[in-house]
Protein backbone atom coordinates (compact mmCIF):
# COMPACT_ATOMS: atom_id res chain seq x y z
CA UNK A 1 0.00 0.00 0.00
CA UNK A 2 1.07 3.46 -0.60
CA UNK A 3 1.69 5.41 2.67
CA UNK A 4 2.53 9.18 2.94
CA UNK A 5 4.34 10.08 6.07
CA UNK A 6 4.68 14.22 6.76
CA UNK A 7 7.53 15.18 9.12
CA UNK A 8 10.53 12.98 9.28
CA UNK A 9 11.74 13.84 12.57
CA UNK A 10 12.18 10.53 14.94
CA UNK A 11 9.00 9.15 15.06
CA UNK A 12 8.21 9.91 10.67
CA UNK A 13 11.85 8.61 9.59
CA UNK A 14 11.22 5.26 12.30
CA UNK A 15 7.76 4.68 10.40
CA UNK A 16 9.18 5.18 7.43
CA UNK A 17 12.29 2.71 8.19
CA UNK A 18 9.46 0.17 9.65
CA UNK A 19 6.97 0.42 6.72
CA UNK A 20 9.53 0.59 3.79
CA UNK A 21 10.06 -3.14 4.38
CA UNK A 22 6.51 -3.60 3.01
CA UNK A 23 5.03 -0.60 1.82
CA UNK A 24 5.37 2.15 -0.78
CA UNK A 25 6.43 4.85 1.37
CA UNK A 26 6.98 9.13 0.73
CA UNK A 27 8.25 10.89 3.52
CA UNK A 28 7.67 15.24 3.43
CA UNK A 29 9.72 17.55 5.56
CA UNK A 30 10.86 20.90 5.04
CA UNK A 31 13.97 20.59 6.20
CA UNK A 32 16.45 18.38 3.67
CA UNK A 33 18.73 17.23 6.75
CA UNK A 34 15.51 15.47 8.51
CA UNK A 35 15.65 12.29 5.44
CA UNK A 36 19.27 11.77 6.92
CA UNK A 37 17.41 9.84 9.80
CA UNK A 38 16.05 7.51 6.81
CA UNK A 39 17.89 4.20 6.85
CA UNK A 40 20.68 4.21 4.03
CA UNK A 41 18.72 1.45 2.12
CA UNK A 42 15.73 3.63 2.18
CA UNK A 43 13.53 2.40 -0.93
CA UNK A 44 10.17 5.14 -1.11
CA UNK A 45 10.42 8.55 -1.94
CA UNK A 46 11.19 12.14 -0.29
CA UNK A 47 9.82 15.25 -0.95
CA UNK A 48 11.12 18.71 0.24
CA UNK A 49 8.62 21.37 0.80
CA UNK A 50 5.82 22.39 3.43
CA UNK A 51 3.16 19.68 4.41
CA UNK A 52 0.50 21.96 4.52
CA UNK A 53 1.38 23.06 1.37
CA UNK A 54 -1.74 21.76 -1.16
CA UNK A 55 0.90 21.38 -3.77
CA UNK A 56 3.18 19.80 -2.05
CA UNK A 57 0.87 17.21 -0.52
CA UNK A 58 -0.08 16.62 -4.01
CA UNK A 59 2.91 15.70 -5.51
CA UNK A 60 4.14 13.75 -2.65
CA UNK A 61 0.82 11.52 -3.96
CA UNK A 62 -1.46 12.16 -0.77
CA UNK A 63 -4.42 12.00 -2.70
CA UNK A 64 -4.00 8.33 -3.67
CA UNK A 65 -2.53 7.03 -0.53
CA UNK A 66 -3.49 4.18 1.90
CA UNK A 67 -2.53 5.82 4.66
CA UNK A 68 -1.47 9.37 5.72
CA UNK A 69 0.27 10.01 8.47
CA UNK A 70 1.06 13.44 10.17
CA UNK A 71 3.95 13.52 12.34
CA UNK A 72 5.28 17.07 12.44
CA UNK A 73 6.45 18.80 15.31
CA UNK A 74 3.12 21.26 15.33
CA UNK A 75 -0.02 19.71 16.19
CA UNK A 76 -1.81 22.64 13.39
CA UNK A 77 0.00 21.44 10.95
CA UNK A 78 -1.17 18.06 11.35
CA UNK A 79 -4.39 18.81 12.07
CA UNK A 80 -4.47 20.74 8.56
CA UNK A 81 -2.53 18.40 6.81
CA UNK A 82 -4.45 15.70 7.91
CA UNK A 83 -7.46 17.42 6.61
CA UNK A 84 -6.32 18.51 3.32
CA UNK A 85 -5.00 15.05 2.85
CA UNK A 86 -8.63 13.57 3.24
CA UNK A 87 -10.08 15.81 1.23
CA UNK A 88 -7.63 15.23 -1.59
CA UNK A 89 -8.72 11.88 -1.63
CA UNK A 90 -6.38 9.63 0.77
CA UNK A 91 -8.01 6.61 2.52
CA UNK A 92 -7.39 7.00 5.86
CA UNK A 93 -5.46 10.31 7.59
CA UNK A 94 -3.96 9.82 11.04
CA UNK A 95 -2.38 13.37 13.11
CA UNK A 96 -0.28 12.94 16.09
CA UNK A 97 -1.66 15.51 18.85
CA UNK A 98 -0.50 16.50 21.88
CA UNK A 99 -2.85 18.23 23.25
CA UNK A 100 -5.08 16.29 24.89
CA UNK A 101 -8.06 18.27 24.53
CA UNK A 102 -7.29 19.10 20.93
CA UNK A 103 -7.18 15.60 20.06
CA UNK A 104 -10.50 15.10 21.79
CA UNK A 105 -11.93 17.76 19.43
CA UNK A 106 -10.69 16.76 16.48
CA UNK A 107 -11.57 13.21 16.81
CA UNK A 108 -15.04 14.20 17.02
CA UNK A 109 -14.85 16.03 13.58
CA UNK A 110 -13.40 12.71 12.09
CA UNK A 111 -10.01 13.11 12.38
CA UNK A 112 -8.19 10.28 13.55
CA UNK A 113 -5.75 11.44 16.11
CA UNK A 114 -2.83 9.77 18.08
CA UNK A 115 -1.61 11.52 21.41
CA UNK A 116 1.57 10.89 22.48
CA UNK A 117 0.27 12.67 25.58
CA UNK A 118 -2.19 10.21 26.81
CA UNK A 119 -0.31 7.72 26.11
CA UNK A 120 3.07 8.61 27.74
CA UNK A 121 1.36 9.17 30.61
CA UNK A 122 -0.55 6.03 30.75
CA UNK A 123 2.44 4.16 30.57
CA UNK A 124 4.14 6.46 33.25
CA UNK A 125 1.47 5.73 35.64
CA UNK A 126 1.15 2.18 35.27
CA UNK A 127 5.30 2.07 35.95
CA UNK A 128 5.00 4.11 39.02
CA UNK A 129 2.08 1.81 40.49
CA UNK A 130 2.99 -1.48 39.48
CA UNK A 131 6.77 -1.10 39.07
CA UNK A 132 7.10 -5.00 39.25
CA UNK A 133 4.43 -5.09 36.91
CA UNK A 134 4.68 -7.04 33.47
CA UNK B 1 -20.46 42.75 19.86
CA UNK B 2 -17.95 40.35 21.56
CA UNK B 3 -15.10 39.59 19.46
CA UNK B 4 -12.27 37.67 20.38
CA UNK B 5 -9.02 38.35 18.37
CA UNK B 6 -5.95 35.60 17.91
CA UNK B 7 -2.73 36.78 16.90
CA UNK B 8 -1.37 40.53 18.22
CA UNK B 9 0.93 40.76 15.43
CA UNK B 10 0.49 44.18 13.46
CA UNK B 11 -3.05 42.84 11.31
CA UNK B 12 -4.25 41.27 15.42
CA UNK B 13 -3.00 44.98 17.09
CA UNK B 14 -4.73 47.29 14.11
CA UNK B 15 -7.77 45.17 13.90
CA UNK B 16 -8.11 45.23 17.31
CA UNK B 17 -7.59 49.26 17.50
CA UNK B 18 -9.72 49.61 15.11
CA UNK B 19 -12.48 47.13 16.71
CA UNK B 20 -12.29 49.29 20.10
CA UNK B 21 -12.88 52.55 18.59
CA UNK B 22 -15.97 51.23 17.22
CA UNK B 23 -16.82 50.40 20.83
CA UNK B 24 -16.54 46.70 20.32
CA UNK B 25 -16.31 44.49 23.28
CA UNK B 26 -13.06 42.75 22.16
CA UNK B 27 -10.33 40.10 23.92
CA UNK B 28 -6.93 39.17 21.94
CA UNK B 29 -5.49 36.17 22.83
CA UNK B 30 -1.28 36.05 21.89
CA UNK B 31 1.36 33.91 22.49
CA UNK B 32 4.23 36.01 23.16
CA UNK B 33 4.28 38.14 26.42
CA UNK B 34 6.03 41.02 24.63
CA UNK B 35 3.13 41.16 22.36
CA UNK B 36 0.36 40.94 24.74
CA UNK B 37 2.34 43.38 26.73
CA UNK B 38 1.62 45.85 23.96
CA UNK B 39 -1.27 45.26 23.61
CA UNK B 40 -1.77 45.90 27.46
CA UNK B 41 0.18 49.10 27.56
CA UNK B 42 -1.32 50.48 24.72
CA UNK B 43 -4.70 49.62 24.50
CA UNK B 44 -5.80 48.97 27.81
CA UNK B 45 -6.34 45.53 29.94
CA UNK B 46 -7.60 43.40 26.55
CA UNK B 47 -5.02 40.64 25.91
CA UNK B 48 -4.38 37.36 27.90
CA UNK B 49 -1.56 35.48 26.57
CA UNK B 50 -2.26 31.75 25.81
CA UNK B 51 -2.70 29.18 22.67
CA UNK B 52 -5.24 30.50 21.05
CA UNK B 53 -6.17 26.65 19.86
CA UNK B 54 -5.82 25.71 23.39
CA UNK B 55 -9.43 24.85 24.62
CA UNK B 56 -8.40 26.02 28.42
CA UNK B 57 -7.42 29.55 27.11
CA UNK B 58 -10.84 29.90 24.60
CA UNK B 59 -12.66 28.98 27.92
CA UNK B 60 -10.98 31.43 29.98
CA UNK B 61 -11.34 33.93 27.01
CA UNK B 62 -15.31 33.05 27.58
CA UNK B 63 -15.34 31.84 23.92
CA UNK B 64 -18.83 30.78 24.33
CA UNK B 65 -20.31 34.24 24.32
CA UNK B 66 -18.18 35.13 21.75
CA UNK B 67 -19.77 36.82 18.39
CA UNK B 68 -16.92 36.46 16.36
CA UNK B 69 -13.89 34.66 16.59
CA UNK B 70 -10.87 36.43 13.88
CA UNK B 71 -7.73 34.11 13.99
CA UNK B 72 -5.66 36.34 12.48
CA UNK B 73 -1.99 34.86 13.46
CA UNK B 74 0.52 34.81 10.46
CA UNK B 75 0.38 31.28 10.43
CA UNK B 76 -2.15 29.80 8.23
CA UNK B 77 -2.29 26.25 10.23
CA UNK B 78 -2.83 28.05 13.19
CA UNK B 79 -5.42 30.50 11.95
CA UNK B 80 -7.42 27.31 10.49
CA UNK B 81 -7.46 25.05 13.60
CA UNK B 82 -8.37 28.26 15.99
CA UNK B 83 -11.48 29.08 13.57
CA UNK B 84 -12.52 24.96 13.68
CA UNK B 85 -11.94 24.86 17.67
CA UNK B 86 -14.05 27.78 17.73
CA UNK B 87 -16.92 26.51 15.55
CA UNK B 88 -16.57 22.95 16.27
CA UNK B 89 -16.24 23.07 20.42
CA UNK B 90 -17.75 26.73 21.23
CA UNK B 91 -20.62 27.19 18.48
CA UNK B 92 -19.13 30.38 17.55
CA UNK B 93 -21.45 32.25 15.09
CA UNK B 94 -18.53 33.58 13.23
CA UNK B 95 -15.11 32.58 12.24
CA UNK B 96 -13.12 34.82 10.34
CA UNK B 97 -9.62 33.45 8.78
CA UNK B 98 -6.37 35.38 7.65
CA UNK B 99 -4.90 32.98 5.01
CA UNK B 100 -1.40 33.63 3.66
CA UNK B 101 -1.21 31.16 0.66
CA UNK B 102 -3.90 32.24 -1.60
CA UNK B 103 -4.32 28.91 -2.31
CA UNK B 104 -5.85 27.91 1.19
CA UNK B 105 -8.64 30.25 1.03
CA UNK B 106 -10.56 27.56 -0.98
CA UNK B 107 -9.82 24.98 1.51
CA UNK B 108 -10.37 26.80 4.75
CA UNK B 109 -14.16 27.37 3.11
CA UNK B 110 -14.52 23.46 2.42
CA UNK B 111 -13.36 23.10 6.20
CA UNK B 112 -16.13 25.34 7.75
CA UNK B 113 -14.50 28.73 8.11
CA UNK B 114 -16.97 31.61 7.64
CA UNK B 115 -14.84 34.21 6.00
CA UNK B 116 -11.20 34.18 4.92
CA UNK B 117 -9.25 37.30 4.19
CA UNK B 118 -5.98 37.30 1.61
CA UNK B 119 -4.15 40.06 2.07
CA UNK B 120 -1.40 37.90 -0.66
CA UNK B 121 -4.96 37.55 -3.00
CA UNK B 122 -5.86 41.18 -2.48
CA UNK B 123 -2.75 42.84 -3.39
CA UNK B 124 -2.80 40.40 -6.64
CA UNK B 125 -5.90 41.56 -8.14
CA UNK B 126 -5.21 44.97 -7.12
CA UNK B 127 -2.09 44.67 -9.16
CA UNK B 128 -3.77 42.85 -12.33
CA UNK B 129 -6.86 45.54 -12.39
CA UNK B 130 -3.66 48.19 -12.84
CA UNK B 131 -2.26 45.63 -15.65
CA UNK B 132 -5.42 45.59 -18.39
CA UNK B 133 -4.03 42.48 -19.60
CA UNK B 134 -0.85 39.93 -19.55
CA UNK B 135 -0.36 39.97 -23.32
CA UNK B 136 2.41 37.40 -22.43
CA UNK B 137 2.85 34.46 -19.25
CA UNK B 138 5.42 32.65 -18.59
CA UNK B 139 3.31 29.03 -17.29
CA UNK B 140 6.57 26.82 -16.88
CA UNK B 141 10.36 26.41 -17.01
CA UNK B 142 11.72 23.21 -17.87
CA UNK B 143 15.61 23.40 -16.18
CA UNK B 144 16.55 20.80 -18.36
CA UNK B 145 17.18 22.14 -22.13
CA UNK B 146 15.48 25.66 -21.54
CA UNK B 147 12.20 24.92 -22.17
CA UNK B 148 9.63 27.17 -21.93
CA UNK B 149 5.72 27.13 -21.83
CA UNK B 150 4.42 30.51 -22.23
CA UNK B 151 0.84 32.01 -23.22
CA UNK B 152 0.45 34.88 -25.67
CA UNK B 153 -2.72 37.07 -25.64
CA UNK B 154 -3.90 37.86 -29.07
CA UNK B 155 -5.36 41.43 -29.83
CA UNK B 156 -6.73 42.81 -33.24
CA UNK B 157 -3.50 44.16 -34.38
CA UNK B 158 -1.19 41.61 -33.55
CA UNK B 159 0.77 40.12 -36.33
CA UNK B 160 -0.87 36.53 -35.89
CA UNK B 161 -4.18 37.42 -35.63
CA UNK B 162 -6.49 36.50 -38.81
CA UNK B 163 -3.92 34.11 -39.97
CA UNK B 164 -4.02 30.08 -39.94
CA UNK B 165 -1.50 28.40 -37.73
CA UNK B 166 0.76 27.35 -40.09
CA UNK B 167 1.21 30.19 -41.64
CA UNK B 168 2.91 32.01 -38.49
CA UNK B 169 6.27 32.59 -38.89
CA UNK B 170 7.62 30.41 -35.96
CA UNK B 171 10.68 30.57 -34.76
CA UNK B 172 13.18 26.97 -34.37
CA UNK B 173 12.64 24.94 -31.21
CA UNK B 174 9.07 26.29 -30.99
CA UNK B 175 5.87 24.91 -31.23
CA UNK B 176 1.63 26.30 -30.16
CA UNK B 177 0.48 23.18 -29.25
CA UNK B 178 -2.83 24.41 -27.83
CA UNK B 179 -5.11 27.51 -27.62
CA UNK B 180 -7.74 28.94 -25.48
CA UNK B 181 -11.11 30.13 -26.86
CA UNK B 182 -13.61 31.39 -24.58
CA UNK B 183 -12.63 29.38 -21.97
CA UNK B 184 -12.44 26.56 -23.54
CA UNK B 185 -8.88 24.30 -25.07
CA UNK B 186 -8.85 23.88 -29.16
CA UNK B 187 -5.55 21.60 -29.76
CA UNK B 188 -3.61 24.11 -32.87
CA UNK B 189 -3.70 22.49 -36.16
CA UNK B 190 -1.99 24.24 -39.21
CA UNK B 191 -5.34 25.16 -40.57
CA UNK B 192 -6.75 26.77 -37.34
CA UNK B 193 -7.92 30.48 -37.83
CA UNK B 194 -6.36 32.56 -34.84
CA UNK B 195 -8.37 34.88 -33.54
CA UNK B 196 -8.36 37.56 -31.51
CA UNK B 197 -8.90 37.00 -28.04
CA UNK B 198 -6.91 33.47 -28.52
CA UNK B 199 -4.68 33.04 -26.01
CA UNK B 200 -2.27 30.82 -27.25
CA UNK B 201 -0.16 28.08 -25.16
CA UNK B 202 3.58 27.82 -27.05
CA UNK B 203 6.47 25.83 -25.94
CA UNK B 204 9.46 27.37 -26.53
CA UNK B 205 13.51 28.05 -25.33
CA UNK B 206 14.96 31.10 -23.63
CA UNK B 207 16.80 31.48 -26.37
CA UNK B 208 13.66 31.63 -28.90
CA UNK B 209 11.42 33.42 -26.44
CA UNK B 210 12.15 36.86 -28.11
CA UNK B 211 11.52 36.02 -31.57
CA UNK B 212 8.61 34.32 -30.82
CA UNK B 213 6.46 36.99 -29.18
CA UNK B 214 7.68 39.54 -31.93
CA UNK B 215 6.07 37.13 -34.65
CA UNK B 216 3.47 36.70 -32.71
CA UNK B 217 2.50 39.73 -30.45
CA UNK B 218 4.18 41.84 -32.68
CA UNK B 219 6.01 43.57 -29.36
CA UNK B 220 9.43 43.24 -28.40
CA UNK B 221 10.32 41.58 -25.00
Amino acid sequence: MDLVILGCGRVGSRVANIADRRHHVTVIDWHGNAFERLHPDFSGDTVLGNGIDVDILRSAGAADARLFLAVTENDDSNLMAAQVARRLGAKRVVARIYDPVRAEVFEGMGVTTVSPTINGAQALFKRVTDPEGA
Amino acid sequence: MYIVVVGAGKVGYHLTKSLLAEGQEVLVIEKERLKVDRITRELGATAIQGDGAEVATLELAGLERADVVAAVTGHDEDNLIVAQVAKGKFDVPRTVARVNNPRNEFIFAELGIDATVSATQVILSVIQQVIPHHPFVHLLTLREGGIEFVELQLTEDCPAAGKHAGEVDLPADTAIPLLIRQGSPLVVQADTLLQPGDRLVAVTTSAQEDILRQHVLGTAG
